[in-house]
């Protein structure tokens, strides 16, 4: 399997700290890699350098054929990267179907002069945009919620919100930063499930950040382990598991058994 | 067909339905005003007619009614539109005295615009800009380049009206020179927005402050730029040709020569300001419900999340910088040919704080209530507090409060603070607050306190 997403060397530091220390790592094509590591290992800054939230010190980036390094976020999801956030990062003051729409921006067309004249051609493209972000929120479980403010949603529908809205950027590359913190664990099962259902059927990648173990174990076919920065090992779940640094730095002794 | 029909029936005890709190609340509040303005104002017959216009358009709950979601938009644009006709007629306001002449009302419509324009960056996509008044001194400028005697070295002439064929300068058809402006407006509100837009926050404000700081200086100074008079400083540049269709079409339809000799000049200048005023409301709206207006949206709400999903931050910012630039440029313009010249005076920061204070009283966001207040504030900067002024000194206000007679107009900016900081106190999203805008004060910003003051 050829491979989506190939980081070479990849370095974050912050002043004197160095968050991310030159991390090699490469996610074949239609597979679901998670990423774990004790809190402040550098997960999220690792996620954020892929897809250019910020800009990494050293290494290279190289995303479906594109050099990605240091674009700018806008740029990147173009290029085919969604990703969620670890707070709920929601337009809270719009709608669950403008938070999608807000999501196809970068899809669609129609400029400030477009905007204002209207002609026909956007109508179609609007209507088009609109039925997508319908069927988009009713995939993703929040069916008869298209008109509710993305404040009011309860907490695992503004999740599944995160996700209809990363999925409507079209992307190849689906980045999930701990999906189901504050889930409960049927949420889970059901979120799990969905995510497995994304790549058997509309054939994403998915890469996601995630310390429930059970999903972890679950569903990804890859895992990466990272501690300070470092990546300490790599592998099938089962690699990973009995691994002795891994089980040193993060998984305790509970989850061998 | 058969739907449309099942839509009206449908729809007829939902009017009633909808109809009753309305016009209860109308009678709770109306019948009172009424007699007040009745008592204290000359009771007149027009009195009674504005009564039960505002019945007709307030009390029926339209908007249940198929396409009925125009009936009060139309019934005020009437209103506007007829407003020179009917305004000699008007009963008077107890304390405000007259309705606005239709010259204020000129003025008036002209600052609507500005207010619609800044709603654009402020309202749309919350970018706090402290000098929008430099895009209303490029409009003002500019009209005072293409269609004045300034540039006496030249005589061009295009399809200008008003003046002789060898008067000296370059004199443009104002109907160009508005869009002109406008353009002009537009490119120096990108290149403004070029450097300033990557800050964020307390630093754009702080820098658009400056921005707007440096306009009127170097209108004063600029009799002498680098060896050119660009703008004749302190005297300002003046006569400004006025708008008009020249004699062709006069001719033809009828249409008048230019406005500033008609007879019924002020009337043209209001009709025609009433126009670019719907036509900027017109705008607005097309842009806020389009994919821009989202992407101003979620720029607002949070840069990051709108960046990851695809949204440019700089290039949809300087849109939203260019578009209110636009209509600045495009009222400054009509403002200079509507006085007859261009002064720096006009131009001072306070100008900026003014739009912004509209656009706050009358809610962020929203287009009729940025019309209202633009409306209300600029009423009373021109006519409202002279008008109050002179009341309370007829009736003996001024002496038991202040001693003697006072000259309220010399305290606008200090009256107009206290209006801002009421608005903030009681009604902080504004007098029609977007649907938007109301969630977000109903529940409360990010910043909670860490416990709550009442159980102290």
């Amino acid at each position: 399997m050829a491979d989506l997403l190939t980081a070479e060397g990849v370095r974050k530091e912050f002043g004197g700290l160095v968050a991310v220390n030159d991390v090699d790592f490469t996610i074949p094509e239609r597979t679901i890699v998670s990423l774990i590591g004790p809190n402040g290992a550098g997960k999220t800054t690792f996620f954020n350098m892929l897809t250019g939230v910020y800009k990494p010190t050293a290494g290279q980036i190289v995303f479906d054929g594109h050099d990605v390094t240091g674009r700018p976020p806008h740029v990147v999801t173009t290029y085919g990267i969604g990703r969620t956030f670890q707070n709920i990062r929601l337009f809270q003051s719009m709608t669950a179907l403008e938070n999608v729409l807000v999501g196809m921006h970068a899809r669609l067309k129609g400029g400030i002069l477009r905007a204002v004249f209207k002609p026909p051609s956007l109508k179609r493209e609007e209507k088009a945009a609109r039925e997508k972000a319908h069927d988009l929120l009713e995939f993703s479980g929040l069916k008869g919620h298209d008109d509710e403010y993305a404040r009011n949603l309860s907490y695992g529908d503004q999740r599944r919100l995160e996700v209809a809205r990363a999925l409507a950027t079209e992307p190849k590359l689906l980045l999930l930063d701990e999906p189901t913190a504050g889930m409960n664990p049927q949420e889970t099962a059901e979120f799990t499930g969905f995510v497995a259902d994304l790549r058997a059927n509309q054939g994403l990648t998915v890469l996601m950040i995630e310390h429930d173990m059970r999903v972890v174990m679950g569903i990804s076919e890859r895992v990466t382990v990272l501690d300070y920065g470092e990546k300490i090992a790599e592998g099938t779940p089962q690699e990973v598991q009995s691994d002795e640094r891994v089980i040193e730095a993060y998984l305790g002794t509970a989850a061998v058994s | 067909m058969a739907s449309g029909m099942q839509a009206v029936r449908s729809s007829a005890p939902a009017l009633k339905r909808q109809s009753m709190p309305r016009a209860k609340r109308a009678a709770i509040v109306g019948i009172p005003a009424f007699f007040v303005l009745a008592i204290t104002g000359s009771a007149s017959f027009g009195l009674v007619i504005a009564a039960l216009i505002f019945c007709a358009l307030y009390i029926p709950a339209w908007k249940t009614l198929p396409a009925g979601k125009w009936v009060v938009p139309l019934g005020i644009l009437l209103i506007a539109i007829l407003y020179p006709i009917y305004q000699p007629n008007l009963f008077d306001v107890l304390v405000f005295g007259n309705f606005p002449s239709v010259d204020t009302g000129v003025s008036m419509m002209i600052f609507i615009m500005m207010a619609l324009g800044l709603n654009i960056v402020v309202g749309y996509a919350g970018l706090l800009d402290l000098g929008y008044v430099a895009f209303y001194a490029i409009g003002a400028y500019t009209v005072a380049w293409f269609a004045s005697q300034h540039f006496n070295g030249v005589t061009l002439h295009v399809g200008s009206v008003g003046v002789a064929e060898s008067t000296p300068g370059i004199h443009i058809s104002i109907w160009i020179v508005l869009i002109v402006a406008g353009i002009f407006a537009t490119i120096s509100g990108v290149l403004i927005g070029f450097p300033t837009l990557r800050l964020r926050g307390d630093y754009l404000a702080i820098v658009t402050l400056g921005f707007g700081e440096i306009m009127p200086q170097i209108a004063n100074n600029g009799d002498n730029l680098f060896g050119h008079n660009i703008t004749n400083g302190p005297q300002g540049i003046n006569p400004i040709d006025p708008p008009g269709f020249g004699n062709t079409l006069h001719n033809a339809v009828g249409l008048p020569t230019d406005f500033q000799s008609s007879i019924n000049s002020t009337r043209l200048f209001y009709w025609t300001a009433l126009l670019l005023v719907v036509l900027t409301a017109f705008c607005s709206a097309r842009l806020r419900d389009s994919r821009l207006g989202r992407a101003w949206i979620a720029i607002r709400e949070d840069e990051t999340a709108a960046a990851a999903m695809g949204v440019p931050l700089m290039r949809t910012k300087t849109w939203a910088y260019a578009g209110g630039a636009f209509f600045g440029g495009v009222a400054g313009a009509y403002y200079g040919s509507f006085k007859g010249g261009t002064f720096p005076g006009d131009f001072y920061f306070n100008i900026s704080v003014f739009i912004l204070c509209m656009v706050i009283l009358g809610g962020m966001g929203n287009i009729w209530g940025v019309i209202l207040g633009a409306a209300f504030l600029s009423y009373l900067n021109f006519e409202g507090l002279a008008n109050i002024g002179a009341w309370m000194n007829a009736n003996g206000v001024s002496s038991f409060f202040f001693g003697g007679d006072i000259d309220v107009p010399l305290y606008t900016s200090g009256i107009f603070g206290i209006i801002l900081v009421l608005t903030m106190l009681f009604r902080p999203e504004g007098l029609i607050p977007s649907e938007r805008r109301k969630q977000e004060f109903q529940e409360g910003v990010h910043d909670q306190p860490l416990y709550d003051l009442e159980h102290e």
